[in-house]
């Protein structure tokens, strides 16, 4: 895992900061995050179960503790 | 008096074999183990099972330890850990950890290992089946399996204080335990989305069942350890964890605020004019409101009267927290660095949750979770009750790493972790250092045959020869790395070992 993802994320005011530092226009920001999250939902796509109905129904478990 | 906060969780993980006509989960779930472990299962010793045994101070009659009933197959792996068949699901027992941090690596260690058995049990299935398994609690139709944390507990402590506190504890911490979940099930209102997987099984407020009218507070009394000196608090009130940040803060908080229950520090702080106590009136309703509720708002009656959100009663818990910290420091909990750690994440998420819950999107499962099914849902226009919304929920818990949702998000950044995979892979195979799993592990991985069965508080060896020799193991925090590193250094064989500790 790249080190940069342990970072620690501490207080909201912190994150707050980190944003600021970020020089693209809010709108192009917006744009980005919307292009990511558009690819991620892509990527999910591909791997789903199919027939999403069928798969649902037949997950039945026995009850644990 | 406060003990040093030893912890585990117990994994029961949901389990299916596809492909094949007769879908046995108690077949699949003994394929993984024996997929898993080629050569020696180390047999688990029953000597000091006794789940029967009330915290109240009866024996049930006739109530027969479940995993007499059930066990079917067993091991112990190298790292400590216990893995075997429960109720027809796969059980994964984490080693006992020293503290919040250790435990979220040996945690996710366990979805390695399930993972990789899942790879091993295609050697034993017909080509076309897989056995597949799922790191969460419901399967969305009314059953229910547990993720349970242990802690180390003072005996002395009454376990009425233990109930009183924790009641509200286990109903409030919700907000950020929370695993997600689509939809209510057994009996509950109709909601769309919810916090927790589990909030809708409890029925009792306190009882020593695990699997039918589920109590918020288990009163089984089962020490693992000199029942003298110490309880072993069995926790069946959370959820199934993949945010590491979620079991973290599960972990540490509960392991201070149980610390603060063992040193009276509720009493004293209600003697300087603290509230005494934060009892709700009614529990097993309050666990569904604060479940069903995902702005977090929704308000629940304390015994005295006042009306307080979940988010409002973590914060009275979180100032008492503080000044215990102050006052008495963490050393039990995981010293400064992570019990401080513990605090400052604690306010965090108690800041966002107050002001927008949706920020932690990346830390907490159910807003991580609830985010990722809106926007899905919203790019296709789906509705709640869509199969496909359903699906997404249960494959954010998909244990496979190519088919898990979590993992997805983990890959694109999106969630935070507190572990680097290099540690977890290690715990897959090494105990951790500060407790007695270092000798339970260090045993197995120099003697494999000679460990003819284990258990929590006890090792047996077979040394050649004469009776088997079982060890006693009754403290948690003896046979630690530091304790044993030299003897195992010094020793050749399990007969040399058993007569240096007998000399």
């Amino acid at each position: 895992m790249p080190e940069q993802q342990r970072k620690q994320r501490s207080t909201p005011k912190e994150r707050v900061e980190e944003t600021d530092e970020v020089t693209t226009a809010p709108s192009e920001r917006g744009e980005k995050l919307k292009g990511e999250l558009d690819d991620l939902l892509d990527e999910i796509d591909e791997v789903l179960e199919e027939n999403a109905e069928d798969f649902v129904k037949s997950y039945v478990q026995k009850g644990g503790q | 008096m406060a003990v040093p906060k030893v912890c585990g969780i117990e994994t029961e993980y949901g389990v299916v074999l596809r492909g094949a006509a007769d879908a046995n989960p108690v077949l699949a779930s003994s394929m993984l183990i024996n997929g898993y472990v080629e050569h020696h299962k180390v047999g688990w010793d029953f000597e000091d099972e006794s789940p029967g045994r009330d915290a109240r101070g009866s024996l049930r009659e006739g109530a027969q330890p479940p995993e007499i009933e059930t066990h079917l197959v067993n091991t112990v792996l190298t790292n400590g850990a216990r893995y075997y068949v429960d109720h027809a699901h796969p059980e994964y027992s984490t080693p006992e950890c020293a503290d919040a941090l250790e435990l979220v690596v040996a945690d996710k260690a366990g979805e390695r290992v399930l993972a990789r058995s899942m790879l091993a049990a295609r050697r034993l299935l017909e080509p076309g089946q897989e056995v597949v398994v799922y790191k969460n609690n419901s399967d969305g139709k009314g059953n229910s399996y547990g993720t349970h944390e242990n802690y180390l507990v003072d005996r002395a402590v009454p376990f009425a204080n233990l109930v009183r506190h924790l009641l509200p504890w286990f109903v409030t911490r919700q907000v950020f335990t929370g695993g997600g979940k689509v939809g209510s099930e057994n009996g509950a209102a109709p909601v769309d989305f919810q916090l927790s997987q589990r909030a809708d099984f409890f029925e009792e407020e306190v009882g020593l069942e695990t699997t039918l009218k589920r109590p918020i507070v288990n009163t089984r009394d089962e020490p693992h350890a000199d029942p003298q000196l110490y309880r072993r608090l069995h926790v069946i009130a959370g959820d199934a964890n993949l945010c590491e940040v979620a079991t973290f803060l599960k972990v540490g908080t509960t392991a201070i605020v149980l610390a603060m229950i063992e040193d009276d520090f509720f009493e004293a702080a209600a003697g300087a004019g603290g509230r005494k106590d934060y009892s709700i009136v009614g529990p097993v309703p309050a666990m569904r409101t604060v479940s069903h509720d995902t702005t977090c708002k929704a308000t629940v009656e304390l015994s005295d009267g006042a009306r307080m959100s979940a988010v409002e009663v973590q914060w009275e818990y979180l100032r008492l927290a503080q000044k215990y910290a102050d006052e008495t420091g963490l050393a039990l909990c995981g010293g400064e660095l992570v019990g401080g750690d513990v605090l400052r994440r604690w306010e965090a998420v108690l800041t966002a949750l107050e002001t927008d819950p949706s920020t932690l999107d990346g830390q907490l499962d159910w807003v991580t979770k609830l985010a990722l099914l809106d926007a899905y849902a919203q790019r296709d226009g789906l509705s709640w009750g869509d199969p496909k919304v359903a699906l997404l929920d249960l494959q954010y818990h998909d244990v496979r790493p190519d088919r898990s949702l979590y993992e997805r998000l983990v890959r694109a950044g999106k969630v935070e972790r507190l572990t680097t995979e290099e540690e977890v892979v290690a715990a897959t195979t090494e105990a951790p250092v500060s407790t007695r799993a270092w000798f339970r592990g260090g045993c197995l991985a120099r003697w494999p045959e000679a460990v003819v069965a284990a258990n929590w508080d006890s090792i047996i060896l077979d040394v050649g020869g004469d009776p088997l020799k079982r060890i006693p193991m009754m403290e948690p925090l003896r046979g630690t790395k530091a304790h044993v590193e030299h003897l195992f250094d010094t020793v050749a064989t399990p007969a040399e070992l058993v007569a240096r500790l007998s000399s």
